[in-house]
């Protein structure tokens, strides 16, 4: 996938030698917010034409950083260089002004605007519309023959594909004559062809002297286009080094800062029947758009299924599917008997009635009520269980405050106090929450989607332990998570989805990353 | 049914369509820059309770409008301070506006005047006159067109042809210029515009300024206009009609017209009958009155085309991380 | 930003809400020449001072208790019920046509089928909003609004053409039988040897009104329902997760908020005038959004504010009997309250979070 021309290109070469100043250079920044220290003492020197890599673990501290440099917050010390001029960045205005253009994981486009019209916007020439729009379309059509950034200027951006979207956004900070473009995990939405496509786009940015700043916890991408690289972790910038004099394995023990073998112990499966089968199973969205195209699967007793695969590539909706809580098309068994998929006769109940507990992916907005007492949501989803309640329609408030209790005390939540807010508790408390009340259940068939997504390397350990002893006592587990060590360690089978279908299974002793990596992209077998 | 009485009911249509109309662009303005206004009515009654009574003191109806279109502005800020810098509730905010201003009028105009929270009655110079169109005199034997020139086009209050000029003016301001762009922008998505170094802020308490002039001018013309005088609750439930409008027009200026139209006709129906008899048919009036809510929520129900409210509607811009 | 303590949430933010809106009020009072302290004086000996103020103060309660809860049962599941005044009119309606209609034998008996009809009307009139928010997500506050003209239009056209007794020029409906006559406040206290007013129309409805609030509290708190319905409230994404379905709690939700509204009509209908008549409610339905704002939807907090402003309604109207301060100053108040503890409810919450910020610091 690499291109031969940017592996060649070293950051040596400074192909515009105006002035040895860098683009822009960071001096002793740092940010708090409220006790957590965010970003502390960063200096950095991206020099021009050049592509500088960020990477760290999610919360180490990048997009406070960026957004400190696209004047979102202010920094609490330190001063920003750009162009070796001491530039205060105190809002957004203040950085366009700076030449630094900004492409922010979520788009910031106005659906039902043209593509010109979202360009244009904010960067009008005159009180009057008409002189801008049409000087903004003779713009786009050269920008779009010199950098392979072509779109159509008078589409609505709801009618783009995503990769088109993006190339709005670059538009955009280039219609504002950025010298400096800022790019936050750019890759996250994209297929992989499209991630070509914008890789190409950096490419030739960098070859006409922009300076690009790329952000991204992929390996594989800092290693495949940047320069130079900076590695952060806990709000510090632990290291900044040439990309052709450092390897995936020195980056990744300097983003944990530990050499971390995320490995598990655990005995060889012994799986027993199977639990759960899904056969074709279809989803289409609201907007029409098919996300899962015949998906068939089977997870037995006693062993975890693992689902590899790129965010987005129907995973989620796989999940909602088995949770109940998404209509779709093809057949469900548990146990051998047929469960309703279409949404008409099931929802989240019956499928808890049905023996399937589900620790879903977004435990902030789907498994918790944020507000709720830690006991109101060990009850959620179980408010019904008559075991819950009292004289035929009272709820048992204080038999539930005293299981609560229990459970904390048996999955180590801290602080132990049923009564606190699910808001208060760290990630990892309230993933465990969430956790003990779905294992308490005993459950036949555990659904549960990336369990340690901001969860401290404390509690990570803790997690996988107890999805590990479920599988002991016999449960059936399906694991989702987009951390390919995670999978690894943990699934006794591995099925990788791209594209809203599984592009095969394989056993984790027979695989590597690689092999992994090749089916997440959407190519089949061990060619290539 | 004599070409005389359309024409007259035309006529009326238009003098009861005017404040809606005026009331509904100001809704436009606001709503297409995120902010939920369910307080034109309570803009549009101190409106017009200021203005009547500035215009009977000065007897000046032009110093009655600026008073109108402060006061309404006063309240619009008070709507801004809420939704815009507090990030507060924007229809709690609304509510509270239109009680607001149906307590005051009445507590001012008491302490005023004595006349139980009404204004004297206007006369003269205090009240906006009809204003005859060139020619309307010399036309007015030519047949069917001469009356329709002279009832239908000429011989309304000025505010009447400023109510009708703000709708092509608005299209404009929304569609062909800098600020239209960038309000529409922040009605649909705030982060786009702030991002693009445009203030959210400023741009929705502009809108919210245009929404109290208009809903100023809407007031001035029920009491300086329409009416001679202030009286308790004169608008009625206008505000909530052209609120019903605005969704009615799907936020957009021309359809705009054409609601508050169909609502003035609706309404000059029901003054000037009874009921109405279409075969077996009996209509009551109150029927008729009812008749814009019953279409609004036919709309908002999806099933004669959908409306799509601007998408930022509603909620408080907050920067995320 | 720190979090609050409890208490300063549920208690300190609102009376300090509470005290803004007062002190404009009494800015009003002094700007059309009165005295406040003057004004407040005879506010509190008129509303509090005798037993006929407290009759007028707990007649007028009972109606913001039921509008109170009415709007606050719609506010745990995030949605706006601006028809309470609406559906409290349509309840008047099925009172009205329960008592004209139906013999009755006695008061209870009567008492009980038109609370069941008013709720019965009332909730109706907010299924259809209900409904169309459900299941064709059509804005809920708009359509409440727009039924409550539609209501009071329906309301105007009965009134006037189906229910005016022949020769009469009011637009209302005949008297209602003796048997429905329902026992005041003060033949209820005269039982337990309590003294009362008996030229006041507070009545047994004021019983009911205070059991409406404890089977509210019970319902939100603890039930299933009312579990669900917090969680529907909180996040409907989550409570999908959960299995809770959106279009039945907004329904269930919106059908008891209706039926408390329309309940409210046993108190003014049956209880006060003994027929119905035009415009009914009164604008109690907009004031039970006062309350529900200020009793932060909480049943307890409902009672207090119910009768907070109970008491400001008689109070205003001996005000206007002895000063020339007209009654439509308790509109202003009440705006005030919904502007204060609503709408700019951050602008006194965010000073009282710096001042607790600062102590904790200083603590810590």
């Amino acid at each position: 996938m690499a291109t031969a021309e940017t592996s060649g290109r070293q950051a040596t070469a400074a192909p515009t030698a105006s002035g040895s100043a860098p683009a822009i250079e960071l001096r002793g920044i740092s940010k708090a917010f409220g006790p957590v220290q965010a970003n502390k003492d960063i200096s950095l020197a991206v020099k021009r034409g050049t592509i500088h890599g960020i990477i760290g673990e999610n919360g180490a501290g990048k997009s406070t950083l960026m957004s400190i440099l696209y004047g979102f917050y202010k920094a609490d010390e330190g001063e920003i260089l750009v162009g070796g001029q001491p530039t205060p960045i105190h809002d957004s205005q203040a950085a366009i002004r700076a030449g630094i253009g900004m492409v922010f994981q979520h788009f910031k486009l106005v659906h039902n605007f043209t593509v010109l019209e979202n360009i244009v916007l904010g960067a009008e020439d005159g009180a009057l519309l008409g002189p801008s729009l049409s000087k903004a379309r003779k713009l786009l059509k050269s920008l779009a023959e010199e950098y392979e950034l072509n779109v159509d200027p008078d589409q609505t951006i709801e009618n783009l594909s995503v990769g088109h979207q993006q190339r709005v956004e670059i538009l955009k900070a280039l219609y504002r004559q950025a010298d400096i473009l800022i790019l936050d995990e750019p890759t996250g939405v994209l297929t992989p062809a499209e991630a070509d496509h914008l890789f190409r786009i950096l490419a030739n940015l960098k070859r006409e002297g922009k300076t690009i700043i790329l952000i991204t916890h992929k390996l594989r991408e800092i290693m495949e286009i940047t320069d130079t690289v900076s590695v952060m972790r806990r709000g510090q910038m632990t290291a900044t080094v040439k990309t052709s004099e450092t390897s995936p394995e020195q980056l990744a023990e300097l983003m944990v800062g530990r050499k971390v073998l995320l490995r598990v112990e655990k005995k060889p499966a012994t799986p027993g029947k199977t639990v759960l089968e899904v056969e074709n199973l279809k989803v289409v969205d609201r907007f029409g758009v098919e996300r899962l195209k015949g998906v068939s699967l089977n997870v037995k007793a006693g062993e975890i299924v693992g689902i590899a695969g790129v965010a987005g590539n129907g995973q989620s909706e796989l999940l909602e599917v088995l949770g109940g809580f998404t209509a779709a098309t093809g057949h469900l068994r548990m146990n051998g008997r047929e469960l309703d998929v279409s949404g008409r006769h099931s929802d989240g109940q019956t499928r808890r009635h049905d023996g399937i507990s589900h620790v879903p992916e977004d435990r902030q907005h789907l498994g918790l009520i944020m507000d709720f007492a830690a006991w109101e949501n060990v009850a959620f989803g179980y408010h019904n269980d008559p075991a819950y309640q009292r004289n035929g329609f009272l709820m048992d408030n204080a038999a539930l405050v005293r299981e609560t209790a229990a459970k904390m005390q048996r999955f180590d939540v801290r602080p132990p106090d049923p009564k606190l807010a699910a808001k208060n508790f760290s990630g990892g408390n309230q993933q465990k929450l969430v956790l003990a009340r779905e294992i308490e259940r005993n459950p036949d068939l555990l659904l549960i989607g990336q369990p340690t997504r901001g969860v401290d390397i404390g509690a990570i350990e803790f997690i996988h332990q107890q999805i590990v002893r479920l599988r002991d006592a016999g449960k059936a587990i399906l694991l989702v998570s987009v951390e390919l060590d995670e999978i690894m360690s943990l699934a006794d089978r591995i099925a990788v989805m791209f594209d809203g279908r599984i592009m095969g299974e394989r056993l984790p002793e027979e695989t590597d990353e690689r092999e992994l990596g090749l089916l997440m992209a959407g190519m089949k077998g061990k060619a290539a | 049914m004599s070409f005389d009485t359309i024409v007259s009911i035309l006529d009326s249509t238009i003098r009861l369509g005017t404040p809606l109309l005026l009331a509904c662009l100001a809704g436009l303005f606001s709503e297409r820059s995120g902010i939920f206004d369910i307080g034109l009515e309570g803009k549009m009654l101190v409106a017009a309770f200021f203005s009547a009574a500035v215009a009977y003191v000065t007897g000046n109806a032009w110093l009655g409008l600026l008073a109108g279109i402060a006061s309404s502005m006063v309240f619009a800020f008070i709507h801004g301070l809420a939704s815009i810098t507090f990030r507060g509730n924007q229809l709690i905010s609304g509510v509270a506006i239109n009680m607001l201003a149906s307590g005051i009028t009445v507590l001012i105009g008491q302490h005023w005047f004595h006349l139980g929270g009404i204004t004297p009655a206007l006369s003269g110079g205090a009240r906006f006159q009809d204003v005859a169109l060139p020619f309307a005199q010399a036309l007015k034997g030519v047949p069917y067109l001469g009356l329709v020139y002279d009832q239908l086009i000429s011989g309304h209050s000025v505010l009447v042809y400023v109510g009708f000029l703000c709708v092509p003016a608005t299209w404009w301001v929304l569609f062909k210029t800098r600020f239209g762009l960038r309000l529409r922008a922040v009605g649909e998505n705030p982060a786009a515009v702030d991002t693009a170094g445009v203030s959210v802020v400023a741009l929705r308490y502009s809108a919210i300024a245009i929404a109290g002039i208009l809903c100023g001018i809407a007031g001035t013309y029920l009491s300086c206009s329409l009416a001679a005088g202030f009286g308790r609750e004169m608008t009625a439930g206008r505000g909530y009609i052209a609120l019903a409008a605005l969704i009615f027009a799907k936020w957009r200026p021309w359809y705009a017209l054409g609601a508050t139209m169909l609502f003035g006709l609706l309404d000059a129906v029901s003054n000037r009958y009874q009921t109405i008899d279409i075969g077996m048919l009996h209509i009551p009036n109150q029927f008729m009155s009812a008749v814009p809510f019953i279409l609004t929520v036919v709309i908002l129900a999806g099933f004669v085309g959908k409306a799509i409210p601007p998408r930022a509607g509603g909620e408080p811009y907050v920067k995320e991380r | 930003m720190d979090r609050l303590p409890t208490w300063a949430d549920a208690i300190l933010v609102p009376v300090l809400s509470i005290v803004i809106a007062f002190a404009i009020s009494a800015i009003v009072i002094l700007g059309i020449g009165e005295n406040p302290i003057n004004a407040m004086g005879i506010m509190i000996s008129g509303g509090l001072g005798s037993t006929y103020g407290w009759g007028y103060t707990l007649y007028y309660a009972t109606n913001f208790m039921f509008t109170g809860l009415a709007v606050a049962v719609a506010f745990h599941a995030t949605l706006f019920n601006i028809g309470g005044d609406g559906q409290a009119q349509l309840g008047g309606l099925g009172v009205a046509m329960a008592a004209l209609y139906i013999p009755w034998p006695n008061w209870w008996l009567a008492l009980f089928g038109a609370s069941a009809a008013a709720a019965l009307f009332g909730a109706a009139w907010a299924a259809i909003p209900a409904w169309l928010q459900a299941k064709r997500g059509s804005h809920i506050v708009i359509t409440t609004i727009m039924f409550n003209f539609i209501g009071s239009a329906l309301l105007n056209y009965l009134l006037v053409n189906v229910f005016r007794p022949v020769g009469s020029m009011d637009p209302a409906t005949a008297n209602f039988p003796k048997a429905t006559t329902l026992p005041n406040l003060s033949s209820i206290l005269g039982l337990v040897g309590i003294p009362f007013s008996n030229q006041t129309p507070a009545n047994v409805t004021f019983l009911i009104a205070l059991l409406a609030c404890l089977l509210v509290w019970l319902l939100i708190w603890h039930t299933r329902f009312g579990f669900a319905l917090r969680a529907f409230g909180k996040s409907e994404p989550a409570a999908r997760y959960a299995g809770i379905s959106p279009v039945k709690i907004t329904m269930y939700a919106m059908l008891i908020s209706g039926a408390l509204a329309g309940l409210m009509s046993i108190n003014n209908v049956m209880g006060e005038s003994g027929r119905l008549v035009l415009n009914s409610s009164e604008g109690a339905g907009f004031i039970g959004i006062a309350v529900a704002l200020m009793g932060r939807s909480h049943p307890l907090g409902i009672l207090l504010a119910s009768i907070l402003f109970g008491f400001l309604y008689q109070g205003g109207a001996e005000l206007a009997m002895w000063t020339t301060i007209p009654p439509q100053l308790i509109l202003v108040i009440q705006a005030l309250v919904i502007l204060f503890t609503g709408a700019l409810d951050n602008m006194v919450r965010m000073p009282v979070e710096a001042v607790f910020h600062r102590l904790g610091k200083r603590r810590g």
